[in-house]
């Protein structure tokens, strides 16, 4: 008996030995180097120097970098060659990519920021970058007004007029169509210049609808949730004449999201269901694709999708014209610098690096993305002049409206879907605006203003 | 039809037979009712995997989703391999789960059996004090819990000693070794056996811990079954706290991989592909303990 008991106790010793052996990160991390500036915002790091910001190798100062990309084939190829040309151009930082699943990425990167251990770069999803700058996490980049004036609007995460990302790609929300069906109901084709206006543009639905050979006239991908609410729909909101919120002051949402214009947008959107022009709650975002549905409002990630079933008959069309000029949404997944970067310098040059022309080239043929600068897309066989995606970079240069800049927006966001829900299903519109307004402006307070 | 009992008493005659047809019809249709409840998600998952995804959402308006119908191939399964460590995820799931169990087994049972079993002061609070912790929902904690282990001291051959815990494997386990639940699933099970057995061992010369190993485990087969299945589902599915304290990709568990199929442009047959295969391995350990598992349910009273 004491022998077996013996041998329980050394299995355990065994597996305590085991866990604390295997239990370190599974490539060496070498010591950190010393510090070499202050960074620009820095943040009292919770857990003090474990953070793995940077770290030396093989006499190169190591900087991490995070990425949402693993499990997306392009973006890890062009971000590990971005990054191998990074190495190999100077003798004083290497970078090493630790990829995440975009999912689970942002829930990664707040742990980390609470618990002190962001690398130096990080990418962000553009929204939350302001949130991330007023938490203390990311600093403001040291970014020279030349390159400022090349980007397009999507390209850069502000706070407080502070520049605190820099993104090489956007994506643009598009109406798709198909040519036949446009032309078989003498349906006018808009322009960038000539958009369609809200009249024509429920004249058409009509038109459709009563062509009978659809299920619906347009889809609006109503089934989604999250920030798709407020990334799709509120740019029709400010081509109403409202907003999300006062961005004079960014302290209230009070008359811009629940005043005139917005219960017009409301209602208009409300309309698109109940006289049936849209499914509320369709099961898929096939509807356009198979011919069910004579429109689809979604983003310019759809193209290749719709040139491959419909060939030369697809069409991509600008947005809507509500009354004050065509909007769309901007801005995605941006390169940032955390405060905890011992090395801040070199996470810079590393930016500037990927911010070049060709690397941005480079990543929007790769991936398909719109780039964000005009030398860029001359570069890209797709978005030059006259490239069949040509029209997504014009509508990204000229009609984005950045989401609401404030730390707040994640907020925002939230309040919006589920006004917007609520409208969709056929609540009181001014009621829906009313309780979001409430809860935007209630958080606000409770969060002091947000730094505004 | 009538007959009369030796009372007198007229009884009419059922034809017997008719009705145990009529009822085991009944119970058959309830039950394939049931089945298919439980196992079309399961049919479907698996009949996707081997399909393109303008196949699924072809199929999806018909009971071809069920079949494995139209084209089929093993596409997904390679995109699988190819875009994922899946093996090493794999392998980090199994390891992480297998190591909590066995530690989980013997550090519950064991506090249980100092509950159910011996008498000590303070006995009655603690077991309380363990019970109300159920309530405390895990999501309340796990920020507090994130900082803990971000300051606890660790080593490892490959760093040596060092501060935090975070991206590691013992991260993963240490903290969901010791749970109350399983500790009260023990308890409940430990305070059935006969108290007789402890004292008779007890005239024998045996130790408290020769108790424990030599009478109440071996008579305790379906609740060591239960623990280490409920511990299995949990470890196998967590998600949100290796999102949060684990950054290496060679450290990610199976859940956390499956995040790398949802894309812009999710390829749903990836992704059941990717399902299909981490089902696998929950299936084939709820097979093996079913009779255990179902036995220690009916005795405890748990509802899973």
């Amino acid at each position: 008996m004491r022998s077996k008991t013996l041998s329980l106790i050394s299995l355990l010793l065994i597996a305590a030995i085991l866990l604390a052996a295997c239990g370190g990160a599974a490539e060496p991390t070498p010591a950190p180097a010393a510090p070499a500036e202050a960074p620009a915002a820095a943040v009292e790091p919770t857990a003090a120097s474990e953070a793995p910001a940077a770290s030396s190798a093989g006499g190169k100062t190591a900087l991490g970098l995070w990425t949402h990309s693993a499990g997306n084939e392009g973006e890890m190829k062009v971000i590990q060659q971005m990054v191998d040309d990074f190495n190999a151009m100077q003798d004083q930082y290497a970078i090493k990519i630790e990829a995440f699943p975009q999912g689970s990425y942002n829930d990664s990167v707040a742990a980390a920021s609470v618990a002190g251990s962001l690398p130096c770069i990080i990418d962000l999803d553009q929204p939350t970058v302001p949130n991330f700058a007023w938490s203390g996490y990311v600093q403001e980049l040291p970014v020279s007004q030349e390159l400022l004036d090349q980007l397009t609007p999507g390209a850069m995460g502000l706070y407080k007029d502070k520049v605190y990302s820099l993104g090489q790609f956007d994506v643009a929300l598009v109406n798709y169509a198909r040519k036949s069906v446009l032309e078989k109901h003498g349906i006018r084709i808009p322009t960038l210049d000539e958009p369609w206006t809200l009249e024509e543009f429920n004249t058409i639905l009509q038109t459709l609808k009563d062509s009978g050979e659809f299920d619906y006239a347009i889809d609006v991908n109503a089934q989604w949730t999250g920030e798709w609410w407020s990334y799709a729909y509120s740019p029709m909101l400010q081509s109403f004449g409202g907003d999300l919120i006062d961005r004079s002051t960014y302290t209230s949402a009070e008359g811009v999201l629940n005043g005139e214009e917005a219960l017009a947008w409301g209602e208009w959107f409300q309309s698109l269901f109940t006289e049936g022009y849209a499914n509320p709650k369709p099961a898929d975002d096939q509807c356009f694709l198979q011919g069910r549905c004579g429109l689809w409002y979604t983003g310019s990630w759809s193209a290749n999708d719709v040139v491959k079933a419909l060939g030369d008959d697809a069409i991509f069309l600008p947005a809507v014209d509500f009354g004050n000029g065509p909007k769309i949404g901007g801005a995605s997944w941006q390169w940032g610098i955390s405060s905890t970067c011992e090395h801040p310098d070199g996470a810079w040059q590393f930016i500037e690096h990927v911010m070049q022309p060709e690397n941005i080239a480079l990543m929007s043929e790769t991936t398909g993305l719109v780039p964000t600068t005009a030398a860029a897309a001359a570069l890209t066989e797709s978005y030059k002049e006259g490239g069949p995606y040509r029209v997504f970079f014009e509508m990204s240069d000229r009609f984005t409206v950045l989401r609401p800049a404030t730390p707040g927006y994640l907020r925002i966001s939230s309040e919006f879907e589920q006004a917007g829900l609520k409208i969709r299903d056929g609540g009181n519109v001014q009621d829906a605006l009313d309780d979001a307004v409430d809860a935007i402006d209630q958080n606000i307070q409770d969060n002091n203003g947000f730094g505004f | 039809m009538s007959t009369q009992t030796s009372t007198g008493v007229k009884v009419e005659e059922k034809p017997r037979r008719h009705k145990d047809w009529g009822s085991k019809l009944v119970q058959y249709a309830v039950n394939i009712v049931l089945v298919c409840f439980f196992a079309f998600p399961l049919v479907f998952m698996i009949m996707s995997s081997f399909k393109a995804n303008d196949q699924i959402f072809a199929d999806l308006r018909s009971l071809r989703a069920f079949l494995p119908v139209g084209e089929l191939s093993l596409a997904n399964y390679q995109a699988v391999f190819e875009k994922s460590k899946f093996f090493r995820f794999l392998g980090n799931s199994i390891f992480i789960s297998l190591t909590t169990i066995a530690l989980a087994l013997v550090v519950n049972s064991m506090m249980a059996y100092a509950l159910a079993r011996l008498k000590w002061p303070g006995q009655r609070l603690v077991l309380a004090i363990i019970i109300a912790t159920l309530i405390i929902p895990a999501e309340t904690v796990i920020m507090p819990l994130l900082l803990m282990v971000s300051r606890l001291p660790s080593f490892s051959l490959a760093e040596g000693f060092k501060l935090g815990w975070l991206n590691t494997y013992q991260v993963q386990i240490i903290p969901f070794i010791v749970s109350a639940f399983s500790i009260f699933l023990f308890y409940q099970f430990f305070r059935d056996i006969p108290k007789d057995l402890d004292e008779a061992a007890l005239v024998d010369g045996a130790s408290r811990f020769q108790i424990y190993r030599k009478i109440i485990v071996p008579n305790s087969g379906p609740v060591f079954a239960t623990v280490t299945i409920l511990t299995f589902i949990g470890t196998w599915n967590a998600f949100l706290w290796p999102t949060m304290t684990v950054q290496s990709e060679n450290l990610r568990p199976v859940m956390v991989g499956m995040q790398y199929f949802f894309q812009q442009d999710t390829e749903w047959g990836e992704v059941m592909a990717y399902a299909t295969l981490i089902t696998i391995p929950v299936l084939v350990l709820f097979l093996v303990f079913q009779r255990s598992f179902v036995q220690s349910i009916a005795s405890t009273g748990i509802k899973g």
